[in-house]
C-alpha cells in the first residue's frame, strides 16, 4: 500500500490526535525552535537582542569560559554522584519491599513513592529545616555537645535533597522489572546449591539491569536540570546549570546566552543518555548472548 | 511473613525514616507557637496558619494554582483521550512520531521548556497572562493523561463496541455510551495526576508567571529565597495536607499503586 493511500486511510487517527498535535506545534515545537535561534543570536547590553545578527560567540564562551565550565562540570559530578547514590540505595530497597508480605508491601512502596507527588519546594524546604545553621540536626548535635556543621548551601545539602528527591524515578523502574522476576528461578538457584550472593549476581542482577539502567537515565537527566533543589539549598554561591540560565534570564537578562546554556544543557544530557544507553545496551546484550 | 534478615529490615527502616523525614518536620514546625523555626516544644499553636490568611498574595496564588490545575487538567483530558483512542484504535503513518511527541514533555527538562515558552510568549507579547500559563501547563501535563488513557484504552474488550457498531449506534453515541465508561477510570486517573502535576510545577512556571499570575510553588519559591519564617512552614503543611486528599481520592477512582508504578 501506498503512503498516500495508508495516510487517507488513517483519517480518523489524524483528526482524532489533531487537537493535540496543533497544541504541541505551537506550545513545544516552536517555542523550542525559537530558543534554538535565539541561542545564535548577538546581545547588546546597551540594546538587548539583536535578532537579525548571528553569532557563534555565545558557544564559544560557554566552552571557553571557566565560569560556565564549572558550572558544568559541578553540575554532571553532582547529578553523577546523586545517580551513582540512587542506584546504591533504590536498588536494595526495592528488592527488599520486592520480598515483603502483603500489607506492609503496599503500605511501604506508597509510603516511599508518595513524596513525588508533593511540591518539590516544599520537600527543599523541609531539608533547610533539618540542615540549617540553626536546624534540627545542627540542634541535636549540639544537643549532644558537638560543634554545629555547615551543611546548608554547600554541596552536601543539594546532593541529599537532591537524592531523596529522585529515589522514587529509581525505586519504580527497578521495582517493575522485579515484578517479572519469577521467584522459583531464585530457589531453583539456592536448591542448586548457589550461595546467595551467586544468586543475587547470576539470576536477580540480570534481571533488573534494565529496570537500573532507564531509572539511571532518568534520574541523571531530572538532576542535571533540577532547578528548585540547587535554586533554594546551594544559595548564591552553589550554582549549577539551571540556576544559572534562570540568572541569565532574569536578572542578567542576557537571552541568547541562557538560550545557549539551555540548548547545551540540552545537547550534553541527551548525548550522555545516548551513549549511556548504547553502552549498557551492548554489555547486556553480550551477557545474554552467552 | 518476611523474607528480609534484620540487616535488610533496618535499612528499610532507615530509607523510610530518610524519605519522611523532611515532610513530617515541616508538618511539626508549623505547629510553632515561637518566632522562628523551630519544633513546637512549649505546646502547639496555629498562629502561623492564621498568618497565611493575612497574606493576601498567598491567598491569590493558591486560588491561581487551584483554577490553573483545575482547567489546565481538564483541557489537556480533552485532548489527551482523542489523542489516545487515535494511537491504539487507528494504524496511521507517523503514529509512532505523534506518540513520542505527546510524551516528550516528560523527558525535555522544565527548565527548557520555560525559557522556550517565554521567548514564543514574550515575542506575542502576551508573557505573564493566565490563559497563556494555562495552555503552557496543558503541554507539560498531557503526557500524564495520555499515558493512563493509552493503558486504560488498550485493556478493554473490543466486542460490546464492534456490537453497538453493528446495531447502528453513531460514533458519538459508541463512544459516550461504551468506550467512555470503559475508559473511565484511566481518564479520571490521569486527570487527577496532571491536577497534581500542574499545582506542583515550579520550574516552567517561574519564567512565565507575572506577579499577579504568580502561582503557590513560584510565590514560595520567591518567599524562601528571600525570608524564612514559620509561615513557610504552614503553607507548606497545607500543600502536603491538601496532596494527601488529592492522592486518597486518586487511589480510590484508580489505585495509587498502578499510577506509580504503572501496574495494570
Amino acid at each position: 500500500m501506498s503512503l498516500i493511500s495508508e495516510m487517507r486511510r488513517g483519517g480518523q487517527g489524524y483528526l482524532l490526535s489533531a487537537p493535540a498535535l496543533i497544541m504541541f506545534t505551537c506550545l513545544l515545537l516552536v517555542p523550542l525552535a525559537l530558543t534554538l535561534i535565539l541561542s545564535f543570536n548577538v546581545f547588546d547590553y546597551e540594546v538587548g537582542v539583536k535578532s537579525d545578527s548571528y553569532t557563534l560567540a555565545n558557544y564559544g564562551e560557554v566552552l571557553t569560559d571557566s565560569y560556565f565550565y564549572e558550572i558544568f562540570l559541578r553540575t554532571f559530578w553532582i547529578s553523577a554522584l546523586v545517580t551513582l547514590l540512587c542506584v546504591v540505595i533504590g536498588v536494595p530497597e526495592a528488592y527488599i519491599l520486592s520480598r515483603m508480605g502483603t500489607p506492609w508491601r503496599s503500605i511501604f512502596l506508597i509510603l516511599i513513592l508518595t513524596p513525588l507527588l508533593i511540591s518539590v519546594v516544599v520537600r527543599a524546604f523541609g531539608w533547610s529545616l533539618l540542615l540549617g545553621a540553626d536546624g534540627l540536626i545542627n540542634q541535636g548535635i549540639q544537643a549532644l555537645g558537638g560543634q554545629p556543621i555547615k551543611m546548608l548551601y554547600t554541596p552536601f545539602a543539594v546532593i541529599i535533597a537532591l537524592v531523596h528527591v529522585m529515589l522514587p524515578f529509581m525505586i519504580i523502574p527497578v521495582w517493575t522489572s522485579l515484578q517479572k522476576l519469577d521467584p522459583a528461578a531464585e530457589q531453583a538457584a539456592l536448591s542448586l546449591g548457589a550461595t546467595q550472593a551467586k544468586v543475587m549476581r547470576l539470576v536477580v542482577l540480570p534481571q533488573i539491569m534494565p529496570g537500573m539502567l532507564s531509572g539511571t537515565l532518568i534520574v541523571f537527566g531530572l538532576s542535571a536540570s533540577s532547578f528548585a533543589i540547587p535554586g533554594l539549598l546551594g544559595g548564591r554561591r552553589l550554582k549549577m546549570v539551571a540556576t544559572v540560565v534562570y540568572d541569565q534570564y532574569l536578572s542578567e537578562l542576557n537571552w541568547p546566552m541562557g538560550a545557549t546554556i539551555a540548548v547545551a544543557l540540552l545537547l550534553v544530557n541527551l548525548l550522555v543518555m545516548l551513549s549511556w544507553n548504547r553502552m549498557v545496551e551492548g554489555r547486556y546484550k553480550k551477557t545474554l548472548g552467552e | 511473613m518476611s523474607k528480609n534478615g534484620p540487616l535488610a529490615l533496618s535499612f528499610h527502616a532507615l530509607v523510610v525514616v530518610f524519605m519522611m523525614a523532611p515532610l513530617v518536620v515541616v508538618c511539626l514546625v508549623a505547629f510553632t507557637p515561637e518566632n522562628t523555626l523551630s519544633l513546637p516544644t512549649s505546646g502547639f499553636s496555629l498562629r502561623w496558619f492564621r498568618a497565611i490568611f493575612e497574606r493576601a498574595d498567598f491567598i491569590d496564588s493558591f486560588y491561581n494554582s487551584l483554577i490553573l490545575a483545575f482547567v489546565a487538567a481538564t483541557l489537556a483530558t480533552l485532548i489527551a483521550v482523542p489523542a489516545a483512542l487515535a494511537i491504539t484504535r487507528h494504524q496511521f503513518p507517523g503514529r509512532n512520531f505523534l506518540n513520542g511527541l505527546f510524551l516528550s514533555p516528560i523527558i525535555i527538562p522544565h527548565l527548557v521548556l520555560g525559557v522556550a515558552l517565554l521567548r514564543l510568549f514574550a515575542l506575542m507579547g502576551v508573557n505573564g497572562s493566565f490563559f497563556w500559563l494555562t495552555l503552557a501547563h496543558v503541554v507539560i501535563i498531557t503526557p500524564y493523561v495520555l499515558r493512563l488513557v493509552i493503558a486504560a484504552a488498550i485493556g478493554i474488550d473490543r466486542a460490546a463496541e464492534q456490537a453497538a457498531e453493528s446495531l447502528g449506534a453513531s460514533r458519538f453515541t459508541l463512544f459516550r455510551q461504551i468506550t467512555l465508561p470503559m475508559i473511565l477510570p484511566g481518564v479520571a486517573g490521569g486527570w487527577l495526576l496532571a491536577f497534581i502535576n500542574s499545582f506542583d510545577e515550579v520550574t516552567l512556571s517561574i519564567f512565565v508567571t507575572s506577579p499577579s499570575t504568580q502561582t503557590l510553588p513560584v510565590r514560595m519559591y520567591v518567599y524562601a529565597t528571600e525570608s524564612i519564617d514559620p509561615m513557610m512552614a504552614a503553607v507548606s503543611a497545607l500543600v502536603i495536607a491538601l496532596t494527601a486528599v488529592t492522592m486518597i481520592v486518586l487511589d480510590r477512582v484508580y489505585g495509587l499503586d498502578r499510577v506509580l508504578v504503572g501496574k495494570h
